[in-house]
């Protein structure tokens, strides 16, 4: 271990997984071993770096030099330059870096890349910067520190007052004050009380709560440890799905190694504090998030929610006193125990302090997740941290809280970003997913997409929830396909109303907001749908028509042969035709074009054969 | 493992942690590059870096950052190594064997005194 020389840190996320870490890092071994290397030179795993978009992504220590998009090629040069000649491969340098470093120059290091300048990360502190599977690391890092400081130094009541001053809220969507919660818990009269980690992560598009497990499985270990003190629980569950083999198998490694540190079981520290942790795992449904069905679930009955109150915290699991905690508030609780609440309130703002992480997926330029200060603008999240478009186009709005939150339109990128002022809008912050869009995507179409979901994901209990979302669905659906009434709309914001107000969970509390969002800021787009056959980002396909210019078309027959309808003729060198009645509008033609002669109209123009 | 009764042997842990992940953080105060093209190696540079490697963490060096590089075209005096402090000329020694590594650590590191008779060059090779 002492013999370590350089450290090669690749990312083990599952962006980067897919986009081929394996093989990278089986090269970087394999290049490695050829080199005799492989004694001194460590290559850890570590969990998401948060730049998904340019994975495999690889950072070499001692200089702390990032490389991206890597390949087992780039792995095999990066060894024999970089780390046995000491020299920076510049073409897999990491974005931003590669102007402004010459070969002969210093690498530079993360603070001054503005990805990761601009964030500020406590939830995420350890993710990708240490190895998992090491507790040792994971204590090198002030691990554990709280745990000790909490049993030894605080009473729980003390532990609970650090936790409400800090003014920490639940990252699990809906803002509630966590000190409170745990509170209340502590005030009830039952010996045996339980402690949840809540690792559902339903939220089509976040995965925050499974790069803090997979990189970082320890912070939650003794996050639940503190919070089972505090609210006086002996026993915790940690509630993930079954999609999460990595971080199932991480967070089981972690427990294994704090019981043998005496860091999980009996007499914790020395102190007569004891308390274990298991893992309880979920199918992956979406209604499991939601804490009394998640809890339901835990006792092996169905996951269907219930009437609160009786709220968890009186009567939770197996009718005891239980705490649901989110993963990312959990973690953040170690260092506002260790720092103290003052510290953790200089980041952001009066009524929503402390950081957020956040998912950013769609038409962004850096994919992947960050970790920033309450408060900070769209603006600057999009822009200053996400990039901007990808193709520098204008980003039209941003969906935030998934399935249950709603979209932004670009007028409000001022806007800062904390519960409060998302709430206003009608868009939520929820778990933090963040899909950005822009003048492609089509507002009626998104909000179908996501009531698909909920659709789908309605555990069917309650009617305005099983059968309401059905009915806005089909009506979403007829208006993409041009057979929607100017009727329709207003029965789509009345269901929209009732089923908000009259579904038992938060499931259908919040399916209906997406549409309510985007009838809000959006409603010309469902109202040229209906009334003018337009649509407006050129997307539903009832909508729209693909012609050929006969002004650029040189014939060069490239589209034609792409047509899987053979709905293009034309002779080769003269001008080609697309009939419209045989054109599925699958859009192959137009990628093909070198000419640019195609372009897609709306509305759909109605003769057989347009030009 | 033993159970972690105190906060002492909880830093006990982290400095020992911290010692091993130091290696690959920045901010040192120099480097010493060890040659390791094939002509290196075949003499023994291994050795020397192992050497180099434990006699810092021994010493509780930890702001010295051990690098390896290629051939540095000395062939004749390989094993070579090169230390370079901030601010100072590097120097380049040859017939580094593991007892040379720890002399210079020793007189060069640790007291800033060049070992002449290994020194084979000044300066940047
Ligand atoms: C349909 C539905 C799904 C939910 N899914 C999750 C989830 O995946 N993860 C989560 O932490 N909270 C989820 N919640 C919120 C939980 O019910 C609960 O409020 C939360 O776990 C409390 O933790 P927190 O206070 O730390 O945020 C969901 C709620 C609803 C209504
Ligand atoms: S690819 Fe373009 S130029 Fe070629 S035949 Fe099709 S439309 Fe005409
Ligand atoms: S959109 Fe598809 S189906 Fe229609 S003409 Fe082009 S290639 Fe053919
Ligand atoms: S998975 Fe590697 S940066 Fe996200
Ligand atoms: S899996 Fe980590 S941000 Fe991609």
């Amino acid at each position: 271990m002492a013999l370590t020389t350089n450290t090669i840190l690749i990312c083990a996320g599952g962006g980067c997984i897919s986009a081929g870490e394996e093989s990278v890092k089986q090269a970087f071994e394999r290049k490695l071993k050829e080199f005799g290397l492989d004694t001194v030179v460590k290559v850890v795993e570590t969990g998401c770096m948060g730049a998904c978009s340019l994975g495999p992504l690889a950072v070499i220590y001692p200089d702390g030099v990032y490389y991206q998009k890597l390949t087992p090629k780039a792995a095999e040069k990066i060894v024999e330059e970089h780390i046995l000649k000491g020299r920076v491969v510049p073409e897999f340098l990491f974005e931003g870096e590669k102007e402004k470093l010459t070969i002969k120059e210093k690498p530079r290091g993360a603070e001054e890349i503005p990805f990761f300048a601009r964030q500020v990360k406590i939830a995420l502190r350890n993710v990708g910067v240490i190895d998992p599977m090491s507790i040792e690391e994971y204590i090198a890092r002030d691990g554990y520190f709280a745990l000790h400081k909490a049993l030894t130094q605080m009473t729980p009541e003390e532990v609970i007052k650090e936790i409400k001053d800090s003014g920490l809220r639940g990252r699990g969507g809906a803002g509630f004050p966590t000190g409170l919660k745990w509170e209340l818990a502590r005030q009830q009269q039952s010996d045996i009380k339980y402690m949840i980690c809540n690792a559902d992560e339903g939220d089509p598009g976040a995965f925050m709560d499974r790069s803090i497990l997979e990189g970082d499985p320890h912070s939650i270990v003794e996050a639940m440890t503190i919070a089972g003190y505090a609210i006086g629980a002996k026993q915790g569950f940690v509630y993930v799905r079954a999609e999460y083999p990595l971080a199932i198998e991480r967070l089981q490694k972690a427990i294994e190694d704090a019981h043998a540190y005496g860091f999980l079981g009996e007499n914790i520290f020395g102190t007569d504090f004891s308390f274990d942790i298991e893992i309880r795992i979920g199918a992956g449904a979406f209604v499991c998030g939601e804490e009394t069905a998640l809890m339901h679930s835990i006792e092996g009955k169905r996951g269907q929610p219930r009437v609160k109150p009786p709220f968890p915290v009186q009567r939770g699991l197996w009718g005891k006193p239980t705490v649901i905690n989110n993963v990312e508030t959990l973690a953040l609780v170690p260092p506002i125990i260790l720092r103290g609440a003052s510290w953790f309130r200089q980041f952001g703002t009066e009524k929503s302090p402390g950081t957020k992480v956040f998912a950013l997926a769609g038409k962004i330029k850096n994919t992947g997740l960050v970790e920033v200060p309450m408060g900070i603008t769209l603006r600057e999240l999009l822009y200053e941290i996400g990039g901007g478009h990808p193709q520098g186009k204008q980003i039209k709005a941003v969906q935030t809280g998934g399935p249950s939150g709603g979209v932004i339109p670009a007028e409000y990128f001022d806007t800062p970003v904390d519960y409060e002022s998302l709430g206003k809008l009608g868009a939520i912050m929820g778990s933090g997913g963040m899909i950005v869009l822009d003048e492609d995507d089509c507002m009626v179409d998104v909000a179908k997409f996501f009531l698909e979901f909920t659709v789908d994901e309605s555990c069917g209990k309650c009617t305005p929830c099983r059968e309401g979302t059905k009915v806005m669905y089909d009506i979403l659906d007829k208006i993409t396909k041009g057979e929607g009434t100017m009727e329709d709309i207003e029965k789509l914001e009345k269901l929209a109303l009732v089923i908000k107000d009259s579904s038992l969970c938060g499931l259908g509390q919040t399916a209906p907001n997406p549409v309510l969002s985007t009838l809000k800021y959006y409603r010309h787009e469902y109202e040229a749908h209906v009334r003018d056959g337009v649509c407006p980002a050129k997307r539903c396909k009832a909508f729209i028509s693909y012609v050929i210019n006969p002004e650029k078309c040189v014939g060069c027959t490239a589209c034609a042969r792409v047509c899987p309808t053979n709905a293009i003729r034309g002779e080769v060198r003269k001008v080609h035709e697309i009939e419209q009645d045989a054109c599925v509008r699958c859009g192959s033609c137009i990628e093909v074009c070198r000419f640019g002669a195609i372009s897609k109209v709306t509305p759909a123009v109605s003769s057989a054969v347009a030009r | 493992m033993s159970k972690v009764k105190s906060l002492e042997e909880l830093m006990k842990i982290k400095e020992q942690a911290i010692q091993n992940i130091k290696m690959r953080e920045s901010g040192k105060r120099g480097k010493i590059i060890v040659a390791m093209g094939t002509c290196g190696i075949a003499a023994g540079a291994k050795d020397t870096l192992k050497a180099i490697v434990e006699y810092l963490s021994e010493l509780k060096i930890d702001d010295i950052a051990v690098v390896q590089s290629g051939c540095m075209g000395l062939c004749e005096v390989e094993p070579t190594i090169e230390v370079a402090l901030e601010g100072q000329e590097p120097i380049v020694y040859g017939h580094v064997t593991p007892e040379n590594a720890k002399r210079i650590i020793q007189s060069h590191i640790l007291e800033g005194k060049i070992v002449s008779d290994l020194m084979v060059k000044r300066g940047e090779v």
